[in-house]
C-alpha cells in the first residue's frame, strides 16, 4: 500500500512515533498562540530548515505537498489587503502553512506500522467502553484490501459500459458498482463468520 | 478472542463499515473535475459520504467515515488528489472532513426514521440537509476561523461547490432508493 511516508530515510524516521505526535500537538498549540508576524516567520524558517536537512529531494517533495493550500493563502492575503491589515494577513497565511507543513513532516517521517501502533495504544482505553480492538484491526485490514479490488471493479464496469456505448459511463455505473460491492461484502462477512467471526 | 469485550457490532457490520471506507477511498480515484479558477478538485467523495449514511445507516455509516479518516490521519493518501496525513486536518478544509462524520450519521439517522415513507424527493431532501446544510455549517466556520476571514466571505467562496453538491445529492438519492428496493441493509427505526 502506498503511503505518504518519505522514502528518503531521515534521522526522524527512527524517533518514536508517539513522541513525534506529542511534539506536533504542542508545536501546533504554540503556533496558534504566536500572533506576531515575526514569530510565524521564524517558525517558517525553522520548518524550511527541517525540510532542507534531509536533502533536496525531501525538500522538493515536501513543498509540493503544500501546493493545495494556495487558494486559501491567496484568499487570506487578498482579504486582509482589502481591509488594510496586511501584517495580520501575512501572519495568518504563514500560520496556516506552518501548521500543515509541520504535520506533513511527521507524516513523512513515520511509517504506517509505527502510526498503527500509536493508534492501538490510543484506542486501548476505549476497550472499557466496549470497543473491540480486533474489530478495528480487522476493519483496517479490510479497507486496505477492499480499496484496490473496488477500484479495479469500477474500472471493469466503466470499460464494459464503453464497449456498449459511445458516451462515457459517468455516474450511471455507481449503482451496479455499489450493488456488486454490497454483495461482495456479504460474501466476505459470511466467510469470516464461517471461520469464527469476531 | 475471549479477552476482547463483546461489541454491539457483528462481523457483518464491521465488513460493511470497512466496505464504505474503501468505497470512499475508491471514489477518490474517479477522475476529479478540477475547477479551473480555484484549483480545488471536486470529487465524488462527498457522494460516498451521502451513500454511507443512506445505505448502511447512522451508526455504521458514521463509523465508516471515522475509519476512513483514521487511515487518512495515519498517512494513507486516500483523499482526492492523493492528499492525506495530519496536515489535512489542521488545514482550512479540515472542518469538512470532521463534518463528513456528522453528515453521514445525520443522513443515516433520517433515512432510518423515514425508511417506510422514503421516496426520491425525501431521500434528496435528506442528502441536502445532511450533506450540504449540515456539512457547510461545520466546514465554513472552520475556514473562517483558520483563515480569519468573515463568515460571509468564507460562505461565498464555498458556494461555488454548491451546484456540484446538489448534483451529488440527486445521484445519491437515486442510488439510495434503488438500493432500498434491491439490496436493503438498513433496519428501520419506526414500525410501518
Amino acid at each position: 500500500m502506498i503511503s505518504l511516508t518519505s522514502p528518503v530515510e531521515t534521522w526522524a524516521h527512527r524517533w518514536p512515533a508517539g513522541a513525534k505526535l506529542l511534539a506536533l500537538c504542542m508545536a501546533s498549540v504554540a503556533l496558534f498562540a504566536a500572533s506576531a508576524v515575526w514569530m510565524q516567520a521564524v517558525a517558517a524558517g525553522g520548518i524550511v530548515l527541517l525540510y532542507a536537512l534531509p536533502g533536496a529531494v525531501f525538500l522538493r517533495y515536501g513543498m509540493r505537498r503544500l501546493w493545495p493550500l494556495w487558494p486559501f493563502v491567496a484568499l487570506v492575503l487578498l482579504w486582509h489587503l482589502f481591509i488594510g491589515a496586511t501584517a495580520e494577513g501575512a501572519m495568518i497565511a504563514l500560520r496556516m502553512l506552518n501548521a500543515v507543513a509541520l504535520a506533513n513532516l511527521v507524516t513523512m517521517t513515520t511509517s504506517l506500522a509505527a502510526m498503527m501502533d500509536v493508534v492501538r495504544v490510543l484506542l486501548t482505553p476505549l476497550r472499557a467502553l466496549g470497543l473491540n480492538l480486533r474489530a478495528v484491526e480487522l476493519a483496517v485490514a479490510l479497507v486496505i484490501r477492499f480499496t484496490p479490488v473496488l477500484t479495479a471493479k469500477g474500472g471493469m464496469l466503466a470499460m464494459a459500459w464503453r464497449a456498449r456505448s459511445r458516451r462515457r459511463a459517468g455516474w450511471r455505473v455507481i449503482l451496479p458498482f455499489l450493488v456488486l460491492a454490497l454483495d461482495d461484502a456479504d460474501h466476505v462477512a459470511e466467510a469470516l463468520r464461517a471461520r469464527g467471526g469476531l | 478472542m475471549s479477552d476482547e469485550p463483546r461489541t454491539f457490532l457483528e462481523t457483518r457490520d464491521v465488513v460493511f463499515i470497512a466496505l464504505f471506507a474503501a468505497i470512499l477511498a475508491a471514489l477518490a480515484t474517479f477522475p476529479p473535475i478540477t475547477l479551473p479558477l480555484i484549483g480545488v478538485p471536486i470529487t465524488a467523495q462527498t457522494l460516498g459520504v451521502m451513500l454511507a449514511g443512506g445505505v448502511i445507516g447512522a451508526v455504521r455509516g458514521g463509523l465508516s467515515i471515522v475509519l476512513f479518516l483514521l487511515l487518512v490521519a495515519i498517512g494513507l493518501p486516500l483523499l482526492a488528489g492523493g492528499r492525506g496525513g495530519f496536515g489535512v486536518f489542521l488545514g482550512p478544509t479540515g472542518g469538512f472532513l470532521i463534518g463528513w462524520i456528522v453528515a453521514a450519521f445525520a443522513i443515516g439517522y433520517m433515512t432510518e426514521r423515514l425508511w417506510h415513507r422514503l421516496s426520491f424527493l425525501i431521500a434528496f431532501g435528506i442528502c441536502i440537509i445532511g450533506g450540504v446544510v449540515l456539512l457547510y455549517a461545520i466546514g465554513v466556520p472552520w475556514i473562517a476561523f483558520t483563515a480569519k476571514i468573515p463568515l460571509s466571505t468564507a460562505l461565498t467562496g464555498s458556494l461555488s461547490f454548491l451546484p456540484g453538491d446538489i448534483i451529488k445529492a440527486l445521484i445519491a438519492a437515486a442510488v439510495i432508493m434503488t438500493v432500498k428496493r434491491s439490496y436493503p441493509i438498513i433496519q428501520p427505526k419506526t414500525a410501518r
